[in-house]
C-alpha cells in the first residue's frame, strides 16, 4: 500500500464524483423546482454521449462534439418537456415514474434503431491525452484531471446561477411557492422548460465527457441515473449543495471501497476468498452508505424537514 | 359496464382456457407463453398489494423476484452438484423439491422486504421510489460480483425441480402448478382487501394522519403489506427460474421492476384482475410485436405513455367503467 496509489484512487473517486454531480444536479433541480421524478434523465445522458460521438466522427473536433452534446441534450429536454413532462407536474409520482419509464424505452430502442447495437467510440482530444506529473511525482491522466476541473467549474457556476442571478432567484422562488411567483408575473411555464433544458444539458455534458473514457452505448445512462438517485437521496432531494457533497461521497466510497475492501479483508481471510467477498461487498457499499444516512437523517444530509 | 368480479373470473378463466386449448391442440409453445403470463401475473399480484392497496410505488420489486430465483438456483445447484452448502457450522444439503424451495424463497424475500421496507418507509413519496430502486440495484450488483454462483453469467439448472405427484417436465402440468399458485395468491389478495389489515392499508394510503389518529400505526400497516407483497413476488421468482431453468442477475434488473409496475398499470392498479390482464397483455404484445420488429420496446413505450396520459385505470378501468383507487 503506497501513498501514490491512495492519491490516485482519491483522484479517481473525485473524478467519478464530479461527473455524478453533473447528473445529480439536474435531477435535484428538476425535482426541487417542479416536483418531478425524471427517470429519463439517464436517456439525456445517453443522447449527449451519442451526439458527441457522432459529431466527433463527422468533424474530428472535440470542442464541436461537446457543443453538439450540450445542444442535442438540451433540445431533447425541451422536446420531451413540452410534449410529455409538462402534463405530469401535477400528476402523482406513479404517473411520472411510468411516463418517464416509457420515455426510456422509446429513447433506448430509438437510439438502437438509428445507431445499431454496437458501441461507438469517442476519442480523448490530443491536447488532453497522456499523463501529467503531479507534485510528488505522481503520474495521472490529464483528461481525468480536466474532468475534475470541469465538474468544479460547473458546480461553482450553478452556485452562482442559483444564488446570484435573477433567474436563480426565480428558480429558488419557484421551489418555495409556485403560485406566488406566478402571481408576481413570472412566466412559470417558460421557467420550467428552461430549468428542464438546463438539467438536460448538464446530463448531456456528463454523457459526452464520460463517453470519452468509456464506450458510448445504449443503456449507458441507467446505471448512472440510479447512482445519481442514491446521490440525491444521500444529499437531500432538492438541494444542490447536498447533490455536490453526496456525489463526492458516493464517488469516493465506490472507488476506494472497490480497491481497499479486498485488501482489508485479506488480513482476516484467504486471499482468494478476500478478493471475492471484497468485490461483492464493495458493490454494496454505497447502498449501505445510503441506508446509514437514512437511518440517521431520513430526508438526507441537506434535505428539508419532511419527505416530499 | 361489467362488474369487477366478472372481469376477474373472466381473466383467470381466459388464461386457463388458453393453456388448455393449446394443450388440446398440442401447441407446446403457447403453453409456455401462458405459463410465463401466469408467473408474471403472480409477481404483479404481489406488487399490486404494495402498489395498488398501499400506494407504495416500489421500483425495486425485482429484488424479491431475483431473491426467489436465486433461492431456487442456489438450492438446486447444490443438489445437482452434490456439494452441500457450508454456512459456518451449518451444513445445508441442496434440494430439488419445489415445496421446500418455495418455502425458502418466500421466507428469504419476506425477510428482505422487511429490511428494505423498514429503511424505505422511514421516508415517503419520491424518496421511497428512489430508495427501493437503489436497493434493487444493490442486489443486482451483488449478484454480478458474486462469482460462486455464476456471477454475470448466471446459473443454469439442468433439470426442472420436482413436485410430489406432478410431472413438472410436462409443460401443461407445470402450468397447472403456476396457475394454482396464481389463484391462491389472488384469493389471498382478495381476502386481504376486505380484511381489517386491508382496510387499514387502504386508509393509510389515503390519509395516514387519520389512521394514526384512530390508533393504528400507518407505517406498520404498510410494512406488513410490503412484506406480504415481497413474499408473493419472491415465490413468482422461484417459479420463473424453474420455467427457464436458469437464474441470472437480469432477474434483479431495474427494468424488470419497471415492467412489473407496467403490468399492474396496463391491467388496472389496485384491481384483483389488473395484474392478470396486464401480464397476459404484456406477454401477448412481447410475442406479437417482438415478431414484427426487433424494436418492440418503442411501441410498448408509446402504448404505456398513452395509458398514463389518457387512460388511467387500465383495462379493468375501461371494462368496469370505474376509475381505480387513486395512487
Amino acid at each position: 500500500m503506497s501513498a501514490i496509489l491512495l492519491i490516485e484512487q482519491v483522484l479517481n473517486g473525485l473524478q467519478f464524483g464530479v461527473m455524478l454531480f453533473l447528473m445529480a444536479a439536474g435531477l435535484t433541480l428538476i425535482f426541487g423546482v417542479m416536483g418531478l421524478i425524471n427517470l429519463a434523465h439517464g436517456s439525456l445522458y445517453m443522447v449527449g454521449a451519442f451526439a458527441a460521438a457522432f459529431a466527433a466522427a463527422a468533424t474530428g473536433s472535440f470542442a464541436l462534439a461537446l457543443v453538439a452534446a450540450l445542444s442535442a441534450a438540451a433540445l431533447a429536454g425541451v422536446l420531451i418537456e413540452v410534449a410529455v413532462i409538462r402534463r405530469l407536474y401535477d400528476a402523482p409520482h406513479l404517473d411520472q415514474v411510468l411516463a418517464t419509464f416509457a420515455l426510456i424505452l422509446m429513447f433506448s430502442e430509438g437510439t438502437r434503431w438509428v445507431f445499431g447495437s454496437f458501441p461507438l467510440y469517442l476519442d480523448i482530444p490530443d491536447a488532453l491525452s497522456g499523463p501529467v506529473t503531479l507534485p510528488g511525482g505522481i503520474q495521472y491522466p490529464l483528461y481525468r484531471l480536466a474532468l475534475i476541473g470541469v465538474g468544479l467549474v460547473v458546480a461553482a457556476g450553478l452556485w452562482w446561477l442559483t444564488q446570484r442571478t435573477r433567474l436563480g432567484m426565480q428558480i429558488r422562488a419557484g421551489k418555495d411557492d409556485r403560485e406566488m411567483i406566478a402571481a408576481l408575473g413570472v412566466d412559470i411555464s417558460k421557467l420550467y422548460t428552461l430549468v428542464f433544458a438546463l438539467g438536460a444539458a448538464l446530463a448531456g455534458l456528463a454523457g459526452a465527457l464520460v463517453g470519452a473514457i468509456q464506450s458510448v452505448q445504449v443503456g449507458m445512462g441507467e446505471p448512472v441515473l440510479i447512482l445519481a438517485f442514491v446521490t440525491i437521496v444521500i444529499g437531500g432531494i432538492g438541494s444542490i449543495k447536498g447533490a455536490f457533497i453526496g456525489a463526492l461521497l458516493v464517488g469516493l466510497t465506490d472507488t476506494l471501497g472497490g480497491i481497499f475492501l479486498p485488501l482489508v479483508l485479506s488480513v482476516a481471510m484467504a486471499p482468494e476468498a478476500a478478493a471475492q467477498t471484497g468485490a461483492a461487498l464493495a458493490s454494496m457499499l454505497i447502498y449501505i452508505l445510503m441506508g446509514a444516512v437514512l437511518v440517521w437523517k431520513p430526508t438526507g444530509l441537506f434535505g428539508g424537514a419532511r419527505p416530499a | 359496464m361489467i362488474p369487477e368480479r366478472l372481469v376477474t373470473i373472466g381473466a383467470v378463466a381466459g388464461l386457463l382456457a388458453v393453456a388448455l386449448g393449446a394443450w388440446a391442440l398440442g401447441e407446446i409453445f403457447t403453453i409456455t407463453l401462458a405459463t410465463r403470463a401466469a408467473i408474471l401475473a403472480l409477481a404483479a399480484t404481489g406488487l399490486n398489494i404494495a402498489l395498488g392497496y398501499g400506494g407504495l410505488v416500489s421500483l425495486g420489486h425485482a429484488a424479491f423476484f431475483g431473491l426467489g430465483g436465486y433461492a431456487m438456483g442456489i438450492l438446486a445447484f447444490h443438489a445437482q452438484s452434490y456439494t452441500p452448502l457450508e454456512l459456518g457450522a451449518l451444513t445445508i444439503e441442496g434440494t430439488k423439491s419445489m415445496p421446500v424451495i418455495w418455502l425458502v424463497a418466500i421466507c428469504v424475500s419476506a425477510l428482505a422486504a422487511w429490511v428494505i421496507g423498514l429503511l424505505s418507509l422511514r421516508t415517503g413519496g419520491v424518496y421511497f421510489i428512489m430508495i427501493t430502486l437503489a436497493f434493487g440495484q444493490m442486489f443486482y450488483y451483488f449478484a454480478i460480483s458474486w462469482s460462486a454462483y455464476g456471477g454475470e453469467d448466471g446459473l443454469p439448472i439442468y433439470l426442472r425441480n420436482s413436485f410430489p405427484g406432478v410431472d413438472t417436465l410436462v409443460p401443461v402440468q407445470f402450468f397447472g402448478l403456476c396457475f394454482a399458485a396464481l389463484v391462491l395468491a389472488l384469493l389471498l389478495s382478495a381476502r386481504l382487501r376486505s380484511a381489517p389489515l386491508g382496510l387499514a392499508l387502504n386508509a393509510a394510503r389515503q390519509s395516514p394522519a387519520r389512521v394514526a389518529a384512530v390508533g393504528i400505526s400507518p407505517t406498520r400497516v404498510k410494512l406488513v403489506a410490503f412484506v406480504i407483497s415481497g413474499a408473493i413476488t419472491g415465490l413468482a421468482g422461484a417459479l420463473y427460474a424453474d420455467l427457464n431453468r436458469f437464474v441470472s442477475p437480469a432477474m434483479f434488473s431495474w427494468q424488470l421492476s419497471g415492467e412489473l409496475i407496467v403490468l399492474v398499470i396496463l391491467g388496472g392498479v389496485g384491481r384483483l384482475a389488473g395484474p392478470v390482464i396486464g401480464a397476459c397483455l404484456f406477454v401477448t404484445l412481447e410475442h406479437w410485436l417482438g415478431g414484427l420488429t426487433d424494436f418492440w420496446h418503442v411501441w410498448l413505450g408509446a402504448i404505456l405513455l398513452g395509458v398514463v396520459l389518457f387512460a388511467r385505470g387500465g383495462i379493468v378501468g375501461l371494462l368496469t367503467g370505474k376509475a381505480g383507487p387513486h395512487v
